[in-house]
């Protein structure tokens, strides 16, 4: 099962490599993991995904607390949440059909963001299976270069995820 | 403002934290750092190897309560604290490691000993500091104190560039108390949690706690027996919750685990309630997690959250202070009476006092639970006694009976060889009034001898027993029980370690008569300096009752019945 995880952690060297090191060290694998600025400066905020049963989430999330420069941690997994993924994808397009590619670039509410000689280049953004969807479908057409984000996530709702002041 | 040199704001922190000793040994990029140490109020231990430094650092703290500091310089110096800190960061110990580092322009491009030392220490530090500039040293300083002895303790590291240290700025104690916005150190305690820990212990009929070291480093002891006559409940001790229960109060079982005595793992398996006060459910202590305990309900108390459900699932889990959580529970709980289920526990021993190497007449064999149990005897069960890792640390915990806190000092958790002398150093350090011993195996003493020298150059006393049986002695066991005796590269020569002794100024005996032995004893004790013997002991002796690894708990190994070794002139334990 994936749970997705936010983590507000200070924005200080090394955080990163302590984080990735803690899922290393104890043997959790992860999807993908993003990290950026927040709102607030000095707070960085990562988005994890994770394939794990729940207590293994819990588990996960008590090591998190354990890192001294983690803030705050939630599974957003037990929280209606919007999540996103970008990808970028270059397709060739020599040879084939353009009506094709444009037809789905057209209903998958993808965007052209670079046309070369040969290829183009198409930015798809939604909910990862969205994104899985849309790629799935320009893979027969050759997919010659491809990058993903990762997934990023917030709570639905007034309510916000904020960090601890300082005691 | 006064000017201070990074390097002198160091031992200025050192000294506001009240650190009286530091271990350590100097090199190119601590430099600046030794130099201003000839200027502060601060005792320097030069250790023979690194590792000694971080061992001596994690008994200083175990034995005296403190926070120990090693000091190195960077590259070899500081990967040859990386055993150290591993073992205090295993049995929570708190340390402060400084380590000197390149400077800062020649981070990255493999300068003559550059090592990222914050990076290969990651995941064996509660926490650690790279500090590139003099006016970070302060806040990473108090910091790491903070760190170290807050919360579950444990080790912190610093690495400061040199050229942190010879920067100059102006600068000022600053006393203010140390605010780290995601640290957490203490919880509250949830009077919900407490609530149903209070309802499963009312209704239970056959408790037994198991007490860890989290009994010692809060200071919980009082409070722990208090608790246990109230309810009358029997204690079952981790390796590392030895001594944080008196050996001769009445309710202490004794050792739990691997090699604990039968009937205390049987409590354990037929308890229908486990009080886990301090301890973390470790897989020498549990067996076969999934035939563990299963018709008890389980409370566990821990101030680590991540302990909480990580081994063992249980029905109330506190998070907080053990001492506190104690304090609360008896402020609730009417007195109750289990004398059936103790006496049923004590029915249990059956014939394991007659089992007992300490009850079989004397064959004219030296072993090494004689040994141990003579050095209890004839010092009272008052001394500090620092083991080494192996059969001999099973069979003090077995025979040496720990009545006071911080008595007993062992590597627990990483199980490192080559602990017990430079541990029992600083040990000594931290408590020059008491008696110290060291317990150690004929390989682990020769990991890291060595360090007899610093004893020397000190002029520190400890008394060390080396159980000399000519083999790795723990490993040959499992060969014994498990390979078939195929006795892979477990046999052993040693030095004459008399003579190792005397080349180094100290005093030595060899011993290999048990009439030998309380004479030996004595004389050791008496003598001004260090002191070592050599007790040449049964070879191929095995600690017993053993749980094999992984085994259930009640599935145990137990001691040979003595009427079956008469027979078969097998050996008697």
């Amino acid at each position: 099962m994936h749970h997705t995880l936010v983590a507000l952690v200070e924005d200080k060297p090394g955080v990163l490599n302590r984080v990735a090191s803690l899922f290393r060290r104890r043997n959790f694998n992860i999807e993908s993991l993003t990290v950026g600025r927040t709102a607030e400066a000095g707070v960085s905020r990562m988005t994890i995904v994770i394939d794990s049963d729940q207590a293994s989430a819990e588990r996960v999330i008590a090591y998190l607390y354990k890192l001294v420069n983690v803030l705050q941690v939630e599974d957003l997994g037990s929280t209606p949440a919007v999540a996103r993924d970008l990808a970028l994808v270059k397709v060739w397009v020599a040879g084939h059909d353009r009506a094709a590619l444009l037809r789905i670039v057209d209903e998958t509410r993808a965007h052209i963001v670079d046309t070369g000689e040969q290829t183009m280049t198409l930015e798809i953004t939604g909910e990862p299976p969205h994104v899985d969807a849309v790629i799935s479908r320009l893979e027969p057409l050759g997919i010659i270069e491809m990058v993903r984000t990762g997934q990023v996530a917030m709570r639905r709702g007034d309510t916000a995820l904020s960090a601890t002041p300082i005691a | 403002m006064p000017t201070r040199t990074g390097a002198q704001i160091i031992w200025e922190c050192l000294v506001h934290e009240d650190v009286q000793t530091v271990f350590g040994y100097p090199g190119g990029a601590i430099l600046p750092t030794y130099d201003a140490m000839l200027d502060y109020p601060v005792k320097h231990v030069l250790v023979r190897h690194e590792q000694g430094a971080t061992h001596m650092a994690d008994g200083f703290a175990r034995a005296g309560g403190g926070v120990g500091v090693a000091l190195a310089t960077s590259g070899p110096g500081a990967t040859n604290l990386v055993t150290g800190i591993a073992t205090a960061q295993m049995d929570s110990s708190p340390i402060v490691c400084i380590t000197g580092q390149v400077p800062s322009k020649y981070i990255g491009y493999d300068a003559f000993q550059e090592t990222d030392i914050t990076g290969i220490t990651l995941p064996i530090t509660k926490h650690s500091y790279l500090v590139t500039r003099a006016e970070d040293i302060m806040p990473a300083m108090k910091e790491a104190f903070h760190l170290a002895k807050s919360g579950r303790p444990g080790p912190v590291l610093v690495d400061i560039t040199k050229d942190a240290q010879q920067a100059s700025i102006e600068w000022s104690w600053d006393a203010s108390p140390v605010k780290m916005r995601g640290y957490r150190p203490l919880n509250p305690i949830t009077s919900e949690d407490l609530a149903k820990a209070t309802e499963l212990i009312r209704n239970s009929k056959r408790p037994v706690i198991l007490a860890g070291q989290g009994v010692i480093q809060s200071g919980a002891t009082q409070e722990l027996l208090a608790f246990a006559e109230r309810v009358g409940c029997p204690i079952a001790m981790t390796l590392l919750g030895i001594g944080g229960v008196p050996a001769n109060h009445p309710l202490n079982l004794g050792m739990m685990g691997m090699h604990g005595e039968a009937w205390v793992n049987h409590a354990i398996q037929e308890a229908d309630l486990l009080l886990a006060f301090g301890m973390r459910f470790d897989d020498r202590v549990t067996g076969n997690t999934k035939t563990y305990a299963l018709n008890a309900k389980k409370i566990h108390v821990d101030i680590d959250p991540s302990e909480l459900n990580k081994n063992i699932p249980v029905d109330a889990a506190i998070l907080g202070d053990l001492r506190e959580t104690l304090v609360d529970l008896l402020a609730v709980l009417e007195p109750a009476d289990h004398a059936d289920w103790i006496a049923y526990i004590d029915s249990m021993k059956g014939d394991a006092a007659v089992r007992d190497i300490q009850g079989l007449p004397d064959t004219g064999h030296l072993y090494a639970a004689h040994v141990i149990n003579d050095i209890w005897r004839i010092t009272g069960g008052n001394a500090i006694v620092v083991t080494d890792v192996g059969q001999h640390q099973m069979w003090e915990a077995q025979y040496y009976h720990h009545n006071a806190p911080r008595t007993l000092i062992t590597s627990g958790g990483l199980g490192t060889m080559g602990f017990a002398l430079p541990a029992a150093i600083g040990a000594k350090v931290a408590r020059p009034d008491a008696e110290v011993w060291v317990i150690v195996g004929d390989g682990g003493f020769q990991m890291t001898q060595a360090e007899l020298m610093t004893a020397a150059q000190e002029g520190l006393k400890v008394n060390i027993a080396i159980i000399n049986n000519g083999y790795l002695g723990m490993v040959r066991q499992w060969q014994e029980f498990f390979y078939e005796r195929r006795y892979a590269a477990t046999p052993l020569k040693s030095p004459d370690f008399v003579k190792i002794a005397e080349a180094h100024g100290l005093e030595g005996y060899r011993v290999d008569k048990r009439s030998d032995v309380d004479a030996t004893i004595d004389r050791a004790r008496k003598a001004e300096g260090t002191v070592l013997i050599d007790f040449r002991v049964e070879q191929e002796d095995s600690v017993y009752p053993m749980v094999p690894a992984g085994a259930d708990l009640h599935a145990m190994i137990r001691r040979p019945e003595p009427s079956v070794l008469a027979e078969t002139g097998a050996d008697p334990i």
